[in-house]
């Protein structure tokens, strides 16, 4: 306890569905979730595989909090070799599915080759077999959880599936469940449907014990009054949502805009927390309500209805319902990175990549990309097959989004990602990316520390592995400034660390607005076997950021992937606190390979090998 | 004095914590399938909805079991299942008008919501106020002062 201690593996190959008993030494060197089934994928896989071949593994793995009463207990995770970047690739999703997972006995599911037809994973406890998913193939998500749902007469099952697009071969494909929860980026669900994989449905009875019952109940209270207590997740988040940010991020100007060619975008407020809380002209408000995921007592998700009158939906009650409404980072590349204002279309946008499973900030900085590269006439007409892909077109941006789900049209180079499309069109420095995974909402050049974040991610640029924003921006948990680089590369490797721990428990990583490891350590160690503080837990996330380079770096990354686009190095902001500021990567990328115990050219030294027993 | 439990499905996340509290206190180990409230997610309307026995005066599960296994306590109101008496014969669940009462197949026997014998978990751990509990005769209080506030016209009238 807390670990179920059984892992299902899958051969979709053979049809196989064999329980095994987990590694309990990797687990506690590991934790759980991102760390331990990464440990296993990286034992597993040849670095090189092609991730769209049935030599690539992926896995859907919980944590030890997973299911458990500590605060944001819903957290699974996907790991696999990313379709979108070739990178080790971990995404996080939270909604009900799995709580379930791991009610019905198991840390995680590693699936494994490819199944000769569709199929389905159904879990239900000890019972796992694939079914025929014929009926299924080439349908939504939504569709797809609630024909299972059904099918097996279960209302309460919870469904994790791929939709079109990643059948489609879109390389950004996410993996949906409970309708908007996603695990959302660097193409895990491009990787699943390639094995044709549909979806799994799970339903678990078993429960989840702890090691220590009334230690736990007494930590997890504890924290929990910690998050109520916290301005951010106590009031903000539940209020506004992550969208709290868009305001906060464009006045200090570092809201990339228009492809990162400005950061500073003009109608921030018209895509913003409070904008989606204001009477629109049917009398309502975007916002219907607040959403929980599994456990959550701080509830940021955001549920919104579509404006019946906007020409996206009309005559189409489909869409009327209430669903999966924007949050800060796909508002942003929605309608930031693109230029467009209009808040019902990014809705509709939203809903259709929660729909058919699509990654929406690597879509929307796809199209941003897209849209400057047909400003400049260098992407024409005839390429987008009629479609006028100016800058700031919200016509362009609900047509793109449903042909890059059906792989139609100009849609299917947009599924490509931004990267593989601006070298097809001989412009490759406009891929606002590293590593093949576009950055997002936040501008390297107005808050530094995030850039070196983006330049080291292992995932490629990404927010979550090292959200330094919380220490330039909002003052968590001390201030530092945004616009210089002094001390940022200690900041950065302090949060990767940390928050490969938090992504390795089974909880949200949005309780460290208000939690450090001090309140997550007691929870662990009362919930699992063995000693957990601080210190052993901080040791694992190094540990397992380290982990992830070495693969990457066997996988043929070098040093050199470091970088941020030329535009971030090069161009100034034009406006706002930063302006004149480029990102100064290169002042704090020697530090941090020297922090880390990395050679000068980024690869880890024997000495830090062998001390984090790797 | 009776204390019950009041439900307000306008403040629900669904996040479920009631649910872990209640079976975490009742069987032990965290398992919602196993907890006697249920939080119901209409998706489509965003709405989140609470519910579990009320704990009924003239309670029908209680009027119906054919052994006696029900019972009432005068103080409190509660009523109890005697899990050494039920049979499993599933009548109660059939009798109860709002499905609270339930059959467990693991242990044979039905369960309700017993109150935690005077300091239900549900509402102690939900984060929202979505579940309290109060003396029963002020259950409809608050939503009473709500609607109160609305029917003094004299602000309006007067601006």
């Amino acid at each position: 306890m807390s670990w179920t201690k059984k892992i299902l593996r899958v051969n979709l190959t053979t049809g196989s569905c064999t329980p095994e008993a987990l590694n309990m030494d990797w687990a506690r060197q590991y934790i759980g979730q991102r760390g331990l089934a990464t440990k296993y994928l990286t034992e597993e896989i040849d670095p090189k595989v092609d991730p769209l071949s049935p030599d690539n593994k992926m896995i859907f793995a919980t944590g030890p909090l997973t299911g458990t009463g500590a605060s944001t207990s819903a957290r699974y995770s996907v790991i696999t070799k990313g379709a979108l970047t070739g990178a080790i690739s971990c995404s996080n999703s939270g909604g009900y599915f799995g709580n379930e997972l791991k009610n019905a006995g198991w840390d995680m599911v590693i699936v494994e080759g490819k199944s000769p037809k569709p199929v389905y994973l159904y879990i239900c406890n000890d019972v796992a077999e694939l079914r025929d998913a014929a009926e299924i193939w080439g349908t939504s998500t939504w569709n797809t959880e609630e024909w299972i749902k059904k099918t097996h007469q279960d209302p309460v099952m919870r469904v994790a599936s791929v939709g079109i697009a990643a059948e489609n071969g879109v390389l950004y494909s996410a993996i949906v469940n409970d309708l908007h929860r996603a695990a959302g980026r660097s193409g895990v669900g491009t990787v699943m449907a390639s094995k044709n994989l549909k979806a799994i449905g799970v339903r678990g009875t078993l429960g989840v014990g702890v090691n220590d019952p009334e230690a736990f109940m007494k930590a997890a209270s504890a924290a929990k009054k910690v998050l109520a207590d916290n301005a951010v997740t106590g009031v903000g988040l539940p209020t506004h949502g992550t969208q709290i940010l868009m305001n906060v991020i464009n006045e200090i100007g570092a809201l990339p805009t228009r492809n990162a060619e400005d950061v500073q975008f003009e109608n921030a407020g018209d895509i913003s927390a409070e904008a989606m809380r204001e009477t629109r002209r049917d009398g309502t408000t975007n916002l219907v309500a607040n959403q929980a995921c599994f456990g959550c007592t701080i509830a940021c998700g955001r549920v919104s209805r579509i404006d019946q009158t906007h020409y996206t939906v009309v005559n189409r009650p489909e869409y009327w319902g209430a669903s999966g409404g924007l949050e800060y980072e796909a508002a942003w590349a929605l309608g930031a990175a693109t230029g467009i204002k209009d808040l019902e279309a990014l809705t509709y946008a939203n809903f259709i990549c929660n729909e058919q499973a699509i990654d929406p900030i690597t879509f929307g900085a796809t199209l941003g990309a897209a849209m400057e590269l047909y400003d400049q006439g260098v992407i024409t007409d005839e390429d987008t097959g009629g479609v006028a892909l100016n800058m700031g077109s919200a016509e362009a941006l609900t047509t793109m989004v449903e042909l890059t789900g059906k792989g139609e049209g100009f849609g299917a180079v947009l599924g490509l990602g931004s990267k593989r499309l601006c070298e097809k069109y001989g412009h490759p420095e406009l891929s606002m990316s590293v590593k093949g995974l576009e950055f997002p909402a936040y501008d390297p050049r107005g808050i530094q520390g995030i850039g070196l974040n983006y330049a080291t991610s292992n995932r490629g640029a990404c927010h979550v592995r090292g959200y330094t924003v919380a220490s330039e921006v909002l003052g968590i948990p001390e201030k530092t400034d945004p616009l210089v680089t002094e001390g940022k590369a200690g900041l950065v490797k302090a949060f990767q660390d940390a928050t490969a721990a938090v992504d390795s428990a089974g909880i949200c990583l949005f309780t460290t607005f208000a939690w450090s490891l001090e309140d997550i350590a007691p929870q662990v160690d009362a919930a699992c076997e063995g000693e957990w503080t601080v210190d052993s837990m901080l040791e694992a996330g190094e540990r397992i950021w380290n982990m992830e380079r070495k693969f990457n770096l066997a996988a043929g990354f070098t040093g050199k992937d470091d970088t941020l686009p030329r535009r971030i190095l090069k161009d100034a902001a034009k406006t706002g606190p930063a302006k004149g500021l480029v990102s100064s990567l290169d002042k704090m990328l020697p530090e941090y390979y020297e922090l880390r115990g990395w050679s000068a050219d980024g690869v880890p030294s024997g000495e830090t090998l062998s001390r984090l027993g790797l | 004095m009776q204390k019950a439990l009041v439900l307000d499905a306008g403040k629900c996340t669904g996040c479920k914590q009631c649910e872990l509290a209640c079976s975490f206190e009742h069987e032990g180990i965290f398992n919602v399938s196993r907890s006697r409230i249920r939080v119901f997610i209409f998706e489509h309307e965003a709405r989140f909805v609470p519910y579990t026995c009320t704990q009924c005066d003239q309670a029908w599960c209680m009027q119906v079991c054919p052994v006696g296994a029900i019972t009432s306590d005068a103080a409190t109101g509660v009523k109890s299942v005697n899990a050494a008496t039920c049979v499993g014969c599933k009548v109660c669940t059939i009798a109860c008008p709002f499905g609270t009462i339930n059959y467990n197949a693991i242990t044979g026997k039905v369960e309700k919501c017993d109150l935690c014998g005077g300091d239900p978990a549900c509402a102690r751990e939900c984060p929202t106020g979505a579940i309290t509990f109060i003396d029963s005769n002020l259950a409809g209080y608050e939503k009473m002062q709500d609607w109160a506030h609305k029917t003094d016209t004299a602000p309006q009238a007067a601006s």
